[in-house]
């Protein structure tokens, strides 16, 4: 439960995720999504119930619960002055690991951002921006994940690579707890999806248990046209990647190492 | 405060202190004002200012100083800003650091900031004429004052620092902060003052921080002023420490 006076904003959220896998919360703006995952990640305290994270209460254990996540917000929380492999160093510091240094230029290449590493962040893309958040985000690999709307305002083909890179994760043993108003995200990734809509989780459930919901299918027939993304990509997608991989906004699917 | 606290200051002071130096501009703006007044004031105003005897330049300067750490803090309260709007403070926050460290990083750059901006300040002076026969006591209590007054500013910009809505206004607190000096001791004696406007100029801070400084500068006794001066840096540095403090825990609640 929260509230900000008068307003509710979290009024009946209550799920469980299964370790390693990939759960989505979906809802529109406004439908209390962040505040969900501020909570889980002590950043926001609920005015009832209670909350666990890997074992740890969100209220009572909030430094443990720290140690287990790592949070990425809406909007790439990076520090534009610094170079990316700056950024990289100074999280490997604060979560007081050995050899920052080292951990940063494996972040780099596992993001395909080595040559990158030494430039201002401020000079990057929007989709090497997000793969550096999501870098800093995994650096001490937290066994649980939160992703707040992580390919906001991406163009198609870095919300792929994002894609691809939460796959990884997850594959990895990761938990991910993934919120998003994207329905094909949600579709995508999720093992299973919760639909949260002003401040209440309506269903639960697989894809699958979701389309039952719904009348059984019946047949139609449609002409199978293209997708625009289908020529989007087609058209842009591979020439991109060919052209910018020296410059580094490569479409090469990240963390392609594992 | 957890045993982390001096290893993740550490690291934040690194990363706000690469900021300072990638863009020197601001501790240059900082300083430039002060070093504009400074000169306006030694050779357009100065000489129609009875300054009792003093050289102009000499009577002027602690004003300036604090002028200085005025100008710089709002910077202090602008990087805060930048890291709350931007998102990165709610990474720290979401990261096992002690949290008070994300405040101390900043605070400690400040006052290295307004520092190097003192010692530009004062070097300017020196090329315009002024001299003092201070010995490195009276140069190190001239320091002391100067760190308890920036700390104290620093922990006051902290608080818009975290709750402003807009760069313009966490910068903008430090504006009535520029002004105290103009109605203190700071540029022209307070006897000259009408009663009231008099009346106040001897019982704000600056007054008394101006004299001290003055009065060490001219190697001569500062009297109960240090201790006025002492009182008002230590007693603001505390009540903008609190309630910087308990901004920052409403902010997290």
């Amino acid at each position: 439960m929260k509230s900000y006076g008068d307003l509710e904003v979290l009024r009946g959220v209550d799920f469980d995720v299964a370790p390693g896998s990939i759960f989505a919360l979906l809802g529109s703006n406004g439908a209390g999504k962040t505040t969900v995952v501020k909570i889980l990640s002590t950043l926001l305290r609920a005015d009832g119930g209670t909350a666990v994270v890997n074992g740890f209460d969100v209220v009572t254990q909030a430094t443990n619960v720290r140690e287990s996540i790592s949070l990425t917000g809406q909007f790439a929380a990076v520090d534009e002055i610094l170079t990316g492999r700056e950024n990289l160093v100074l999280i490997a510091k604060l979560r007081h690991l050995d050899e920052p240094g080292r951990i940063a230029d494996d972040q780099l290449a596992r993001f395909s951002l080595t040559d990158a590493g030494g430039r201002r962040v401020a000079t990057y893309s929007g989709g090497m921006r997000r793969r550096l958040d999501i870098a800093m985000s995994l650096i001490g690999s937290p066994p649980v994940v939160f992703l707040d709307e992580p390919t906001t305002g991406l163009d198609p083909q870095a919300r792929l690579e994002v894609w691809q890179s939460v796959r990884e994760l997850a594959r990895g043993g990761t938990t991910v707890l993934l919120a998003t108003q994207y329905l094909d995200e949600a579709e995508q990734l999720a093992e299973r999806i919760a639909i949260l809509h002003e401040g209440r989780i309506l269903v639960n459930g697989t894809l699958a248990e979701l389309r039952a919901l719904m009348p059984p299918a019946k047949v139609e027939y449609v002409e199978k046209q293209p997708s625009l993304e289908d020529v989007f990509l087609a058209l842009v997608g591979r020439r991109a990647g060919a052209e910018a991989a020296p410059t580094d906004t490569a479409a090469a699917p990240v963390a392609t190492d594992k | 405060m957890n045993s982390y606290f001096l290893s993740d200051t550490n690291a934040l002071l690194g990363r706000s202190l690469r900021h300072i130096l990638r863009s020197p501009d601001t501790i240059i703006t900082t300083a430039i004002t002060p070093i504009v007044m400074l000169l306006m004031f030694v050779y357009v105003f100065g000489g129609a200012i009875d300054s009792g005897g003093v050289r102009y330049v000499n009577y002027l300067l602690p004003g300036i100083l604090l002028i200085t750490v005025a100008s710089g803090v709002a910077y202090t309260a602008l990087r805060l800003f930048t890291d709350v709007s931007g998102g990165i403070f709610e990474r720290f926050q979401s990261m096992p650091i002690a949290r008070s460290a994300v405040l101390w990083g900043h605070v400690l750059t400040s006052l290295i900031a307004n520092l190097i901006s003192l010692v530009l300040v004062v070097l300017v002076a020196l090329a315009i004429g002024f001299r003092s026969g201070a010995g490195i006591l009276a140069w190190l209590g001239v320091l002391g004052i100067l760190v308890l007054f920036t700390l104290a500013l620093t922990w006051l910009a902290v608080i818009p620092g975290l709750t402003a809505k807009s760069p313009d206004s966490a910068g903008a607190f430090a504006y009535p902060l520029l002004f105290l000096p103009f109605v203190s001791s700071a540029f022209v004696p307070t006897d000259g003052m009408p009663g009231p406007v008099s009346w106040f100029a001897e019982h704000q801070p600056v007054t008394s921080i101006v004299d001290t400084v003055r009065h060490l500068y001219a190697e001569q006794p500062v009297g109960s002023d240090l201790w006025i001066a002492l009182a008002w840096c230590v007693g603001l540095l505390v009540v903008a420490w609190a309630l910087a403090v308990r901004t920052y825990h409403r902010k997290l609640a």
